[in-house]
């Protein structure tokens, strides 16, 4: 075998282990698929009827929930990677790690085996919510190349905020941590446009809205599932994309070279 | 040292500090193929950093390692090829079962799906895991851990292994299990660096012992070498009346006498000949001995010569304690 072919052998390895996890975890597992879905329905139906009627149409309830659904997606992401993080510091704090760095193994194996399995639980997490907000009433008028597309931006972002997730993960010190610090994408996600236009915030908190990664990925699956204008939010949403990715990419790897010289325990 | 070259370890000048704290001066040792080697110390003498740097964990601030071949600075993988690890906090994964675990170890080192087939199951038996084989690791106790993470390390048939307090934690029953694979392991030879702070294990075990303490070697040899290095063994005699041991404290003048216990301490060697010369002696002096015993110096003794201060004698409540069990 080729250096390459182990590494994807290796790969495959570790990202059948950790699907394995998140079967054999599963308060976890359904516990961060399970609360978009809450929180979809705390959306619709508790204040659904309130935000709705802003939207100036005659189902306002039907209307909120067309336009949360972009929303709620982001926040299945930013639920998913909070239990990427939280395996990640279960793994580097676990005992399995050294052994794995005492085995000759494609190095970045154990890290690529956490964002493949998060990407896929991602993914899953989002068709269930997405099967849920059809259920609720939810209609797009998106054809089969818009989905393709909003899928492909909801993907590529995903993967750059699982990357960022493996990094803090990484950067904790202690499990605690790890399932705390990704709670700052929470906070994020609801300063921006996911859950209310940012044309009714005030000025200064609409800027930060405006120019912070989630508003422009939002627009954007939104714009692709109702069918209007995406323009400039696609590429800003691709953009950011690839920038947190990169940025996180390179420094979790730092810090995963760098343990091996950290003093142990 | 060539044949250290070709299976065994050899390390020469390690140094190692984190901040001003140095944890290694200058240890060198050599573990020839198929021996067993003890690192034997108390906590923080920097046994675990020893197996850390030559298990390419972590880089040593100086100094030369050669693992079956491989330099360990320069060609970690080809070290990690050879060797096999077993830490000190288990190394397995709580959210599989043994079988998974031992698996994904066979699928890690490319065995082949057939062959890391054959192998898993060969080691479930081996290891007296093939009935918990399906269960997850939550359902099993602290001996079949160590156990299966031994197993583990061993998928691959690794030439060298390093064990890094195999049995600290254990109880006596699955120690002396423990204890027995790893005979089996150098009997098959496999060249094993250990490191204990029990020092019945490292008699028990290593061909050869080397005492670290506070990152400095202070001590090696064979166990009979460290034994025999100190003074220490000593024959006891008990008498019946006063009069017996003043008798022959006068016949024995270099032996020590405890008038309250009505024993007398005879320094001794421990070979058969000094000992019969002895007990001729008493006889032909007409001296009445109730009772002896022969007391050979344990390495609790050595490592009290050399470092100054005694190690946790565990081993000997240990092995009360397997007494009650057997009865």
């Amino acid at each position: 075998m080729t250096t390459l072919a182990y590494t994807l052998s290796d790969s495959r390895v570790m990202l059948r282990r950790n699907l394995k996890h998140q079967l054999r975890y599963p308060s976890m597992t359904v516990m961060l698929i399970g609360l978009p879905i809450v929180l979809l329905l705390l959306f619709v139906y508790v204040f659904g009827g309130q935000l709705g009627a802003g939207l100036g149409t005659h189902d306002g309830r039907g209307a909120y929930l067309d336009y949360v659904v972009p929303g709620l997606l982001l926040i299945t992401v930013a639920s998913v990677v909070q239990g990427t993080s939280i395996m990640v510091a279960m793994d580097m704090t676990g005992g399995i790690i050294d052994r794995f760095r005492t085995m000759a193994i494609a190095r970045a194996s154990v890290l690529t085996g956490h964002v493949l399995g998060s990407l896929i639980q991602t993914l899953a997490a989002m068709v269930i919510l997405i099967g849920v907000a059809f259920g609720l009433g939810f209609r797009s008028s998106a054809g089969p190349l818009s989905w393709l597309a909003a899928t492909g931006i909801l993907a590529l972002f995903a993967f750059a905020l699982i990357w960022l997730a493996v990094a803090l993960g990484l950067a904790a010190k202690s499990v605690e941590t790890a399932s705390n610090t990704p709670m700052i994408l929470l906070l994020l996600l609801f300063l921006s446009s996911g859950f209310v236009s940012t044309a009714t915030m005030p000025t200064g908190l609409r800027q930060f809205a405006e120019y912070q990664p989630f508003t422009p990925v939002a627009d954007a699956v939104r714009g692709l599932l109702s069918g209007t204008a995406v323009g400039g939010h696609a590429i800003a949403a691709i953009a950011w994309s690839i920038g947190i990715a990169v940025v996180s990419y390179l420094w979790g790897v730092r810090l995963y070279n760098r343990r091996r010289a950290a003093e142990p325990k | 040292m060539a044949s250290a070259a070709a299976a065994g370890i050899a390390a020469q000048n390690v140094r190692k500090s984190f901040g001003d704290h140095v944890v290694l001066e200058n240890v060198s040792l050599a573990v020839e193929e198929g021996t067993i080697l003890a690192l034997l110390g108390p906590n923080g003498a920097g046994k675990t950093t020893m197996v850390r740097i030559l298990s390419t964990l972590i880089p040593p601030d100086s100094g030369s390692m050669r693992i079956a071949g491989h330099d360990v600075v320069n060609d970690p993988d080809g070290v990690r090829a050879v060797i096999g690890v077993t830490g000190q906090f288990s190394a397995v994964d709580n959210l599989l079962t043994g079988a998974e675990n031992l698996q994904l170890m066979a699928d890690l080192r490319h065995l082949g799906r057939e062959a890391g087939r054959r192998r898993v199951a060969e080691l479930l038996e081996q290891f007296d895991l093939a009935d918990a084989a399906d269960k997850l690791l939550s359902a099993y106790s602290g001996g079949m851990r160590r156990r299966l993470d031994l197993a583990m390390t061993l998928v691959d048939q690794p030439q060298v292994i390093f064990l890094d307090e195999p049995t600290t934690g254990l109880d006596p029953r699955s120690r002396r299990t423990m204890w027995q694979i790893i005979r089996q392991l150098a009997a098959a030879g496999v060249t094993i660096l250990l490191t204990t702070q029990y020092l019945d294990e490292a008699d028990q075990l290593a061909d050869r012992i080397v005492v670290l303490d506070q990152g400095r070697i202070v001590a090696e040899g064979t166990p009979a070498e460290l034994k025999s290095r100190i003074p220490g063994g000593h024959v006891q005699l008990h008498f019946a009346d006063p009069r017996g041991l003043r008798t022959a404290a006068e016949l024995l003048p270099a032996a020590g006498s405890d008038q309250d216990q009505l024993v007398l301490q005879v320094p001794a060697d421990g070979t058969v000949d000094s000992l019969r010369d002895l007990l001729n002696e008493l006889h032909e002096a007409r001296i009445v001995v109730e009772r002896l015993s022969i007391h050979t110096p344990d390495l609790d003794d050595v490592f009290f010569g050399v470092t100054g201060s005694h190690v946790s004698a565990q081993p000997n409540q240990d092995s009360r304690l397997q007494g009650a069990a057997n009865r």
